[in-house]
Parts: C-alpha cells; structure tokens; sequence
C-alpha cells in the first residue's frame, strides 16, 4: 500500500471512531431527554397545589400526595443524617491514613461487595436485622438504617476517589508548614474536594431516595392519613406509591401517578441544582 | 532549661538551638538557653544565643553518615556534610541520585512517604532533629519546604501566607496581615500583590505563584527553606525573579536547593554537593561537597568535573 493510501485509510478509519462513539454519546442525550419528556408529559397536568399539600383520596386515585412526599423527605433525611457522616470518615480513612495491609484490603472488598449487593436484598436485611432483631418495627428508622447500608458505599468511594484526586504535593505543602495531618485535611484537602463529595453523596441519596425494594418491608405502607409524627412511624413514600398504585389500585389515575413519578425526579434535580449552586457560589466566593 | 542533644563533631556548626519539643513555638532569642553536649567526656555548657551569634544565626545543618532506605532498598548512603547558616547551598547530580531524598530528611517529610528509613544524624543547629522526643510538626516550622512545582493552595492569596502562622496558633488580624505583608515582600510579590490579596491564588501567573509558596514558606519565620527544584517549572524571567528572590533571602534564612540547571547552581549558591547514584545495585553516594566556585572551576573528583561539563547525567 502507498503512503498515501495508508495514510487516507487511517483518516477514514478516524473519521469512523468519532462517528460510532459521537453517536454513543448523542443516545445518552436521547434517552435522557425521552425520559425526562415522557414523565413531564404525562405528569404536568396532575401539579397543582391542591396535589402537593393534601392528603390521597379514594386510595390514590384522587386527592393529593403530601404525606407521600413528607415520608419521603423524612426517610431521605434521616438516610443523609446516617450516610454522609459515616461514609465521609471512612473514605477520609480510606484515602488518608488506611495503611496498605490486610485490614485495608477487608474493608475495600466489603464496600465492592456491599455495593454488589441487590436493593431487594437490602430490604430483606433490613426487615431481619432493624425490624425485627433491632426491634424498630417498620419504621421510618428502620428504612433509613437500611437505606443506608445501600448508599454508604457510593458515599464511601465517592469521598475516597474525590480525596485521591488532589494532588500529593498540596497536602505536602500543608505538612511542610507544620500542619498537623488533621489541619491538612480539614483545611486544605476536604475543601478542595467538596465537590466531588456532594455530587457523590447526592448521587448516592437521590438513588436511596428513589428505591422501592429496600422499604418495602421496613415500614413504607401503602396508606396513612397523617404525616409521620416519629422517627418509629411509618411512612408513605414516593417510589412505593408508583409502586402499589400501579400493581394494587384497580382503575389507578395514570396522570395522578405519572405526576408522583414527576414530584420525585424534581426533587431530587432540585437538590442537585441547589446543590451545584452552593458549590458555584462557594467557587466564586473564594474567587472574587 | 537543659536538654540533652547529639552534637556532631564539627564544633562550628554545633552552635544554637532552640527547643523543639516546647509547645511556646521556639525560644526566645533574646534570653539565653543553655545546653549540654551527651558525648562522653565533658559536658561544657554553652550559651546559645551568644554561639548562635558568633556563628552568624540559626539555620545550620551537620550531617553525619546519613543513610535512607524506601523499603528493602537502599537509596543513599553515608551522607555527611555541613549546611552553613545564612548561605545557599545547592545539592546537584543526575535524577535519582537522591538530592530529593536527601532534602526530605532535613525537614523529616520522608516521615510521610511510609516505608522510608532514615539513619545517621542530622543535626540542626545542634540538636539531632530524628530523636524521638522531636515533633516533625514543630521542626517543619522552622524547616520550610517549597516545591518543584507551584502549589498555592486554594485559597485567597492572603489565606495562603496565612496558613502557617493560623497553623502556629496566630488569631489576632493585625498580626496576621502584618505577617503576610512581610512575608510576601520577602518573596518580592507584595508590590504585584498588595492590591489583591483577596484574590485566589490560581490567578497568578506561575512564577507568581512560585513566589507565593515561598511566601508561604517564609510565614512560618523558618531559619531554614528546602526548595526542590523550584524554577524547573518556569520560564526564565520567573526563573530570574525566583533567582533574585533566593539571593535576597540568604541574608536571613539558609536555603538548600536542589537543582537540574549548572549553571543556576554556580549562580547562585556558595557551596555545591554532587551526588551521584552509579548503578542501581548501589545506593547513591554523596561524591563531593564544597565550595561552588571551587566546585565549578577545580573539582577534585574526576567524576563531578564530568557531570558539570555535561559528559553525562
């Protein structure tokens, strides 16, 4: 083959790879944007205000969701509570003082496995070690515990790969200065990892906060007049609404429950929104 | 106060000390402390203050037969020497003859690297800064680093000459501002700086910001500043400033720098080390030590003159 030739091949061959993997990447888009559209389409004409602050009628096929969205806030809360500070120490640990030995490489192949393992199977730990072994009892407690189990290993990589990806030669620089490894990380390190932190966590919390299988037997029930008053309530909740609307209420409200599934994906991107502009703004305080 | 310290056999560098392990955060120069020799034989009691100032201030290293070892290797072997106080001192030979390494010692950053042995004594104005009772945290105050590359941190500008005086315990605004202004004008960044010190860190050009670490470095009121390479990553006005920087500064801190670059070392420092790693059966060794000017024109090793006129490394 002439130069020429070869060189003309190796430009189509190019021109191939960035077709194949453009349009991999435009699918993304596509489902996203389909995704997105179809849950908007089919719930916009449930949201209003009566929707969202009063309680279910007629078992959900009429009436509004409020203690469906308060239980869930309640449980994604009561999971943040238990998740960020636990999963935030260990991938410090993880990240900056783990020795490299056995211990280490335990409590790395627990967080894979722990993360391995299927949501149902959570809800199932969940309902023999916190309902009934812990004596919970289906309760909000008892669902954030479990969900909590699911997300800590999102939390925990994500804190250690946020940790990991600041440069060696900053925490140099602190210890150089006198600074203890303590001061080093509060003051230097977790700062400039924070946001690689809290997208991790919300990713991990939006996740818990979306999950069925996991509170089916931990306390999610299928209807409650009140919202829950304790920790040891149960509790309505978003997914599990979809959820038992669809398989149990005949003649269930299509736009009622495409509007459920609405009030969920909007809350959770409020948060991350919310949470992106806080880092912004963190960004440009530091900045200015 | 007496404490009892290893004081190498060149009596001109056993000079002053301060106490590491007093929490007050160093002596006062002004009062004198006293101290006692732990060879066998006699114990003469010096005056430090009054030592220090003969030998001309604080910030001097001996070196006595140090070795380190990462692991089961071992990298460098039987290094002694004598850092003056108050004088540049430039460690040169090719990569991975150890200058680094030999540099962490000096502020025990080699603590931090895990497996990392460090034997012999390193002396810092007497007192053997490996005993036990030395906390590294207190020694790296008075040892500062700067790196090879640019490292600000994160932070406003003021927040990163700050660090190290929050870090000794420092509140009081006036003091921190004063120490920032000093500071930073020791590095020869106030006058491009004064106006914006609110700013972050990252908006300075490179040079700046390696003008910054220094600094930084220089916040902690250190005797002595490691620097390791610290214009490798600049371009040569930077280089220029950073150079000009280092000779202000000799008049109140010791500097040891490691350098690629010949001709910065026969610039700008008073004695030269040559180390050299012949084979990696072999720790590195350091082959000569002296001063530049004699290092650059006379060396007595065949071995350095060949390094210095480029036939290899």
């Amino acid at each position: 083959m002439s130069t020429s030739a070869r060189v003309r091949s190796a430009r189509k061959a190019d021109m191939t790879a960035r077709v194949v993997t453009g349009v991999a990447a435009g699918s993304i888009v596509a489902v996203a944007v389909f995704v997105l559209g179809y849950i908007v389409y089919h719930g916009i004409g449930a949201i209003d205000w009566t929707f969202l602050t009063s309680i279910p009628k007629d078992q959900g096929r009429a009436g509004g969701i409020f203690p469906v969205i308060m239980g869930t806030v309640f449980v994604t809360a009561g999971t943040a509570a238990l998740t960020l500070p636990i999963g935030v120490f260990a991938g410090i640990y993880l990240a900056e003082y783990a020795p490299r030995n056995f211990a280490t490489r335990a409590i790395r192949l627990s967080i894979t496995n722990m993360a391995g393992v299927p949501s149902i199977v959570y809800g199932l730990f969940g309902l023999a070690a916190f309902v009934l072994l812990a004596g919970f009892g289906r309760s909000i407690i008892a669902a954030a515990l479990t969900l909590t189990c699911m997300t800590l290993p999102v939390v925990i990589t994500a804190t250690e790969e946020a940790l990991r990806q600041i440069p060696a030669d900053l925490r140099q620089a602190s210890l150089a200065l006198g600074a203890t490894r303590l001061r080093t990380i509060r003051k230097v390190v977790l700062p400039a990892a924070a946001p690689g932190i809290i997208t991790g966590s919300i990713l991990g919390l939006a996740r818990a906060a979306g999950e069925t299988a996991p509170i089916l037997f931990t306390g999610a029930v299928f209807q409650m007049r009140r919202i829950p008053d304790s920790p040891t309530s149960q509790f309505m909740a978003l997914p599990y609404h979809v959820y038992a609307q669809v398989t149990s209420v005949p003649g269930w409200n299509r736009t009622l429950v495409w509007g459920t599934a609405l009030v969920l994906v909007a809350g959770i991107s409020i948060v991350s929104i919310l949470a992106a502009a806080w880092r912004s703004a963190q960004r440009r305080r530091v900045t200015w | 106060m007496v404490i009892p310290l290893h004081v190498s056999g060149n009596g001109g560098i056993a000079a002053g000390m301060r106490n590491l392990n007093a929490g007050s955060g160093g002596a006062d120069e002004g009062e004198p402390r006293f101290l006692r020799e732990e060879d066998e034989g006699d114990d003469p009691v010096v005056g430090v203050s009054a030592v220090a100032e003969a030998e001309g201030g604080l910030g001097a290293f001996a070196l006595a037969d140090v070795s380190v070892s990462y692991g089961r290797d071992r990298v460098l072997e039987g290094v002694s020497m004598d850092i003056p106080a108050q004088k540049v001192t430039a460690l040169i030979g090719p990569s991975g003859c150890g200058k680094s390494t030999l540099l962490r010692c000096l502020n025990r950053m080699n603590d931090e690297y895990g497996d990392v042995r460090v034997t012999g004594t390193i002396a810092l104005d007497g007192q053997d800064v490996m005993a036990k009772g030395v906390d590294p945290v207190e020694l790296r105050m008075r040892v500062g680093q700067v790196f090879q590359r640019p490292n600000p941190f994160p932070m406003t500008i003021f927040e990163n000459v700050a660090y190290g005086p929050r870090t000794q315990g420092i509140r009081a605004r006036d003091e921190l501002s004063a120490v920032v202004e000093e500071s930073l004008r020791g590095a020869a960044l106030w006058d491009e700086v004064k106006n914006s010190l609110k700013k972050h860190a990252f908006e300075l050009s490179g040079g700046q910001q390696q003008r910054l670490c220094i600094a930084r470095a220089l916040a902690t009121k250190p005797e002595v500043i490691l620097m390791d390479e610290p214009a490798s990553a600049l371009d040569p006005i930077s280089t220029q400033q950073i150079e000009d920087t280092i000779a202000e500064l000799k008049s109140t801190v010791t500097i040891v720098i490691v350098t690629h670059n010949m001709q910065q070392a026969a610039r700008i420092s008073d004695l030269t080390a040559f180390m050299l790693r012949e084979s990696l059966d072999r720790p590195a060794h350091l082959i000569e030590v002296g001063d530049t000017k004699h290092m650059f024109t006379n060396p007595d090793d065949p071995r350095t003159e060949s390094y210095i006129t480029g036939r290899f490394g």
